[in-house]
């Protein structure tokens, strides 16, 4: 065994981001790493290369214990990792690239020849003959200077490679060209380690596959014997046998907004979309099939560029968030520390902020308006907190998404879009947003959620859409929303494959 | 074609379009005389420019070099009135505490990891109170080494005298030529300029780079400081006010670019002898005010700053349609 990880386990403050986790890798495989955000990959991956201290466990590579303090320490060692984000430098040249720090020098000048012929040498058996090494790195597609930077991490670890979402801005073509290379490193006795959310590649590519869940190791098996369906089970989960609190089927509500033929070119394929009142539209599909991208379109963060929107009374502008807004559109982004809180302001700052952005800051709202706003959220959505004057930043996860809702609560939307809303919350928080959401509806609003948790979905959904490949693939109503279908919707394997 | 020379080519291509124009206007402006000036009298600027090329590469700043030329100039004078020391020792002395005084603003940014603008504005206001505290007047230079420096010249054929201090000046440009674009370090400090944070991932020693960046630049502008008080024969320490931005400018007009990763030392030596060259265009001209380059100046920077923005936006597309 080229690499064993035994009960690696690393927890941060208020979180266990891996429990007990156990991976081999041998010699000569293409090993694949899968699961949904926030299942532990990457940690796992950072703890492999030095970037995370872990709390507890071994890590063995050739059987000796390893426990790397940076990437450079680990890629001494032999592991050698490529992100999705190529990280080399655009602005030098791809020899420069390949032989950064060990330039061949002569009387402290690099010679520039020698460093192109071991550039060149490097480069060999990788199928990058045409490419100049001279020039620089940032002129070549980002498929090559993916290559290169493999090429480059080969050469100084050369044990074990890890591949970081390698084919994420990668189309079919270059993809097969990066497979090429992959499978030469096997056939070379590398031992790689392949993290993707696009399984076709890896039923493709990898030999074996292990997945992770909630931090936990959940199976790890030949990739030869799994099923599709089956892979699904295990990176989404259906621990619960009966899902509590299934929301009551009615009478469809009235057609609030529709979108025909909308999407963005690279983000989403166009689809057909009815909100309708009092409704929750389930998003479900895997990461990267297009979820938070058709959010992204609907709420005009990525523009569509197709395809139209309106409502009862007409076309409905959605070119910027600014539009959506005003067209009394709401929505929570998934990742909420980046786009969702304004971590150093108060609760009542960030509560009054979308308000706010609506009147013009010209006319700003009186303080004590926004203090009886804010208590007014506190209470009824149940925010734990000392006070109104509290940075969001010290509340916990579900209490920051409580913000986030009260924000968008008080613009009074009639369309809310919710991505991930329960994600990294506790247990008991995770029921109330679900009852929110619930009320909510009950008074007539509309909401789309989208959840990598079937459990949630069909708890809260009155119907659900399957996304796939970037494209909407099916909707379900009523008795048809349950575990089985929805994932036999996601894996269902079209014969002209994915169009990443 | 490599989209980042082209910011070179236009530099080129305008000082030779300029030089052209100057010369229908005055056919003397192609004496060796005028280009034995335009040498001599941007000594100083072209040397504290190379220096400053090369932390605009690794996407820093350094404000404080005029401040240390004036710096220069007043330590030279001092000592060389106040002590019997060598002017070739008071070289040596001078070089050392500029230096170390750029490696500690080098350090000061990596270590704590304080935007370079902010630490040499810091550097930039100590080194201009230190020449205060060393004199508050302008002291001459009268040393007979000082002399012989200033009267070495070579006559070139048609009567231009290529003084010491413009082949000094054209040798530090082909030395930080060979820095910049042919050693590891120049290779590093293009790194650090494409993204730092990469550069360290691919094994780059980040903090001993920035260091010596700032040292480099340091010793730049002490010896920048020397060739400006050979220029003028004297220390004051009101001179120099606000060259460091000139220098800035020069070398963004040569080519490089301010957020770093990419520029050319050559470059630079262009962008000092085009401006150089509007001075020149002034002084023959005899009527308009030396406001005049300043406005040039002023226009070339905006048309390279938006040169830039059209290059990068250009490359951006070509990526795209070819990824």
């Amino acid at each position: 065994m080229l690499l064993t990880i035994r009960e690696l386990t690393k927890t941060f403050p208020g979180t266990v981001a891996l429990e007990n986790v156990q991976f081999d890798l041998k010699a000569g495989e293409v090993h694949a790493l899968l699961g949904e955000n926030g299942a532990g990959k990457s940690t796992l991956i950072k703890c492999l290369t030095g970037v995370h201290a872990r709390d507890k466990g071994e890590i063995r590579l050739d059987g000796a214990p390893i426990s790397p303090d940076s990437t450079l320490a680990a890629q001494a060692l032999g592991i050698g990792t490529v992100y999705q984000e190529v990280n080399l430098l655009p602005n030098l040249t791809v020899a420069e690239n390949l032989t950064f720090g060990r330039q061949p020098t002569r009387w402290g000048m690099v010679s520039g020849r020698r460093m192109r012929a071991e550039a060149q040498e490097m480069l060999a058996g990788y199928g990058l003959d045409h490419v100049n090494v001279g020039a620089e790195l940032g002129s070549y597609p980002v498929a090559v200077q993916q290559i290169v930077a493999i090429a480059r991490a080969v050469a100084l670890s050369g044990k074990v490679l890890i591949l970081d979402e390698p084919t994420a801005s990668l189309d079919a073509r270059e993809t097969e060209t990066l497979f090429e290379v992959v499978r030469n490193l096997r056939a070379r006795g590398l031992g790689i380690i392949f993290i993707s959310h696009f399984l076709d590649q890896v039923f493709d590519v990898t030999d074996r596959l292990t997945v992770l869940r909630n931090g936990r190791h959940i199976v790890t098996a030949e990739t030869a014997v799994m099923n599709r369906v089956d892979l699904i089970h295990h990176m989404l989960g259906h621990d619960l046998a009966e899902v509590e609190g299934r929301r009551q089927s009615r009478e469809p509500g009235a057609e609030r907004l529709h979108f025909s033929g909308f999407g963005r070119r690279g983000k989403v394929e166009p689809f057909d979309l009815t909100i309708r009142e009092g409704e929750v539209t389930g998003l479900a599909g895997l990461l990267g099939s297009g979820r938070t991208e058709t959010a992204d379109v609907l709420f005009g963060r990525t523009p569509a560029d197709r395809g139209a929107a309106r409502d009862a009374s007409g076309p409905v502008d959605l070119k910027s968030p600014r539009a959506a807004i005003a067209q009394g559109f709401g929505y929570a982004p998934e990742d909420r520390k980046t786009d969702g809180i304004v971590a150093e302001l108060s609760i009542r700052e960030n509560i009054a902020l979308a308000l706010q952005a609506r009147r013009g800051w010209s006319r700003p709202i009186p303080r004590h308006e926004q203090k009886a706003l804010a208590n007014m959220y506190i209470k009824r959505l149940d925010i734990r907190t000392s006070d109104a004057e509290k940075a969001v930043g010290d509340l916990s996860g579900g209490n920051q998404q409580k913000v986030v809702l009260a924000r968008w609560l008080a613009m009074n939307p009639r369309f809310l879009i919710l991505d991930e809303p329960t994600r990294g919350i506790d247990v008991g928080a995770h029921a109330e947003i679900l009852r929110l959401i619930g009320e909510l509806t009950d008074q007539g609003m509309s909401i789309l959620m989208i959840s990598s948790e079937l459990d949630e979905l069909i708890a809260a959904s009155d119907r659900v859409i399957v996304v796939r490949d970037r494209r909407h693939v099916s909707e379900l109503v009523g008795a048809d929303i349950e575990t089985g279908t929805i994932i036999n919707a996601i894996a269902a394997h079209e014969a002209e494959g994915a169009t990443a | 074609m490599n989209a980042r020379v082209l910011p070179l080519y236009a530099t080129i291509a305008i000082f030779l379009v300029a030089y052209l124009i100057c010369y229908l206007q005055f056919p003397a402006m192609l004496s060796t005389r005028v280009i034995a000036n335009l040498l001599t009298d941007n000594a100083y600027l072209g040397i504290v420019a190379v220096g400053m090329t090369v932390v605009i590469i690794s996407g820093g700043i350094d404000l404080s070099v005029g401040s240390v030329i004036a710096f220069s100039g007043v330590f030279i004078a001092v000592l060389l009135r106040d002590t019997g020391l060598h002017p070739l020792i008071v070289f040596a002395l001078l070089l050392s505490v500029t230096t170390a005084f750029g490696a500690a603003m080098g350090g000061l940014i990596h270590g704590l990891a304080m935007p370079p603008f902010i630490v040499t504005l810091a550097g930039m206001f100590l080194a201009r109170g230190a020449a205060y505290m060393l004199t508050i007047d302008s002291v001459p230079i009268t040393h007979p080494f000082y002399d012989m420096l200033q009267d070495a010249y070579y006559r070139m054929p048609g009567g231009g005298r290529l003084r010491l201090i413009g082949v000094l000046m054209l040798l530090t440009v082909g030395a930080g030529m060979i820095l910049a674009h042919r050693t590891r370090f120049g290779t590093a400090v293009f790194a650090l300029g494409g993204g730092s944070q990469t550069a360290r991932l691919m094994g780059a020693d980040v903090g001993r780079t920035t260091v010596l960046i700032y040292a480099f630049s340091g010793f730049m502008a002490g010896l920048s400081g020397i060739v400006f008080s050979i220029y003028t024969g004297s220390g004051y320490p009101l001179a120099t006010v606000g060259t460091e931005l000139i220098a800035i400018a020069t070398v963004v007009i040569g080519g490089t670019i301010l957020t770093g990763g990419s520029g050319y030392v050559f470059g630079t030596l262009i962008g000092v002898l085009t401006m150089g060259l509007i001075q020149t265009y002034i002084v023959f001209d005899g009527t308009l005010s030396s406001w005049w380059t300043k406005i040039v100046i002023g226009l070339l920077l905006l048309l390279f700053i938006l040169l830039q923005k059209g290059l990068l936006i250009l490359g951006q597309r070509q990526r795209r349609s070819t990824a």
